[in-house]
């Protein structure tokens, strides 16, 4: 597999805290989820490599340079129908009016949505509003698509149906990184588990070793807390 | 004894209430023409100030660029400019000696639209201001991830706190069409040409003739009450059909 980023020293303060610690990291992986306790930075990692924030230290080398995208965890939509959402997003990539439309339906069309089209995007439930959001993403056809937690406000058949699309859009040869708290999500979806824990960098492991034996004993705690 | 004197007053409320009644009832020419005149001027004002105002408060709220902490500051101290004060300004730059003298703007009603539109854009600003920053803490990190600019964000926002922002308007409006001071001195109060609402008011009260002033009153009180029903009706709509 081909590294296509290399992190190398990364780190984050804010006042005296520090959130990320000296990251070192090479992402070769197709589908990475990354795992830790609760404000152990997880989110802070995905933003720094999406450049949502600036590092205090520290570089990120991508080879080659890969177009993003990112879904986060409350779905943000403008007040609008579904299918503009969607539509303002290729716009703002310099998307032809006239093809917007079209790519903007297929992609509603992939997360089961293309019924609720012209309905008020912020009316639709939470599940529903996610999809659309990914839809949005979907539509750029992005090389890397950053996912913070998109499962964790939803019930478990928008989970379910969520992890679908991911998977597809997976199998359309994009790159997934994304953080979850849903463990068999986590193991249905990754190839290699990035474990954080405290702002560093704990272990990088195959999915299937990780949730046999993981490497670290902070990684063995948190597996034992969330998996009694 | 002393009991007379409210009942000599009551009487003439009683009769200036009746006469104000008839005015408004027979829809008296000079009066429809003053209320029209207001709300022609005011109209026409805050349209000039959303124009101006939205622009200007949505990127208040969205971009960084230096001085941006003073200019909040200061919208939103010049949302409490006394009116007599902008029209003094505005009286300066109209009248023949002024930089606009040339125009021969000053005693019409364009000198009153000018004026009002001073006063309110502050307004429209700031308020637009708040809206647009508390959209942009929600919608920033979306918005950003998507590759919108800051002034691409602005003008999204614009859009999306639409119906936020048609309060802004209407408060801008409701300020505009109450205000007397600035309307007064550029505009002069001449019966026909520039004499609006409030004006007269002023005028009729102090020559003691009440009638027209009670009914200008009324109309004044009704057109208030009538826009801020509108904006809670278009808010309440609005967050049924769009969220």
């Amino acid at each position: 597999m081909n590294t296509w980023l290399s992190i190398d020293n990364l780190g984050l303060t804010e006042g005296s805290t520090r959130i990320i610690d000296s990251a070192t990291l090479t992402l070769s992986a197709r589908r990475t989820v990354v795992l830790g306790p609760n404000g152990a930075g997880k989110s802070t990692l995905l933003r720094l490599i999406h450049g949502l924030l600036h590092p205090s230290e520290g570089t990120l080398r991508w080879s080659p340079p890969l177009s993003q995208a990112m879904v986060f965890q409350r779905p943000i939509m403008l007040r609008t129908t579904a299918l503009a959402n969607v539509v303002y997003g290729l716009k703002l990539k310099g998307q032809k009016a006239t093809e917007c439309e079209g790519r903007a339906r297929q992609a509603l069309m992939h997360v089961g949505l293309e019924h609720l089209a012209s309905r008020p995007a912020r009316l639709l439930s939470g599940g529903e509003q996610q999809r659309v959001a990914l839809a949005r993403v979907w539509a750029l056809e992005p090389e890397l698509l950053i996912l913070d937690e998109p499962t964790a406000s939803l019930d478990p058949a928008s989970s379910r149906e969520v992890e679908r699309i991911i998977n597809d859009i997976a199998g359309g040869g994009t790159r997934i990184l994304m953080t979850t708290h849903n463990l068999g999500q986590a193991r249905r979806i990754a190839e290699e588990i990035v474990f954080i824990d405290r702002g560093r960098i704990a272990e990088q492991t195959p999915v299937a070793e990780f949730f046999k034996l993981p490497r670290t004993a902070a990684a063995q705690d948190f597996l034992q807390e969330e998996m009694p | 004894m002393s009991m007379h004197k409210p009942n000599i007053l009551m009487t003439e409320f009683k009769d200036s209430f009746l006469t104000a009644w008839q005015l408004l009832a027979a829809s008296d020419a000079r009066l429809s023409g003053i209320v029209l005149l207001s709300l022609r001027v005011s109209l026409a004002a805050t349209v000039i100030a959303c124009v101006a105002g939205m622009p200007i408060g949505a990127l208040l709220a969205v971009g960084r660029f230096p001085g941006r902490r003073v200019l909040i500051v200061l919208f939103n101290g010049l949302m409490g400019l006394p009116p007599v004060v902008v029209g003094l300004l505005v009286y300066l730059l109209l009248s023949r000696a002024g930089p606009l003298g040339g125009y021969g703007l000053l005693f019409s009603p364009t000198a009153m639209v000018i004026a009002q539109a001073v006063l309110v854009t502050p307004i429209v600003a700031a308020l637009t201001r708040q809206v647009i920053a508390d959209e942009w803490s929600e919608y920033r990190e979306q918005l950003r991830s998507l590759g919108a600019s800051r002034t691409r964000a602005a003008a999204t926002l614009l859009w999306d706190g639409r119906f936020s922002l048609s309060t802004a308007a209407l408060a801008g409006f409701g300020r505009a069409i109450a205000e007397v001071g600035a309307v007064m001195i550029v505009g002069g109060n001449i019966d026909g040409v520039t004499r609006v609402m409030t004006t007269t008011i002023a005028l009729e009260t102090s020559k003691g003739d009440l009638p027209l002033a009670l009914a200008l009153g009324f109309i004044l009180i009704v057109v208030v009450l009538a826009i801020n029903a509108v904006a809670y009706a278009v808010r309440g709509w609005a967050e049924r059909r769009w969220g």
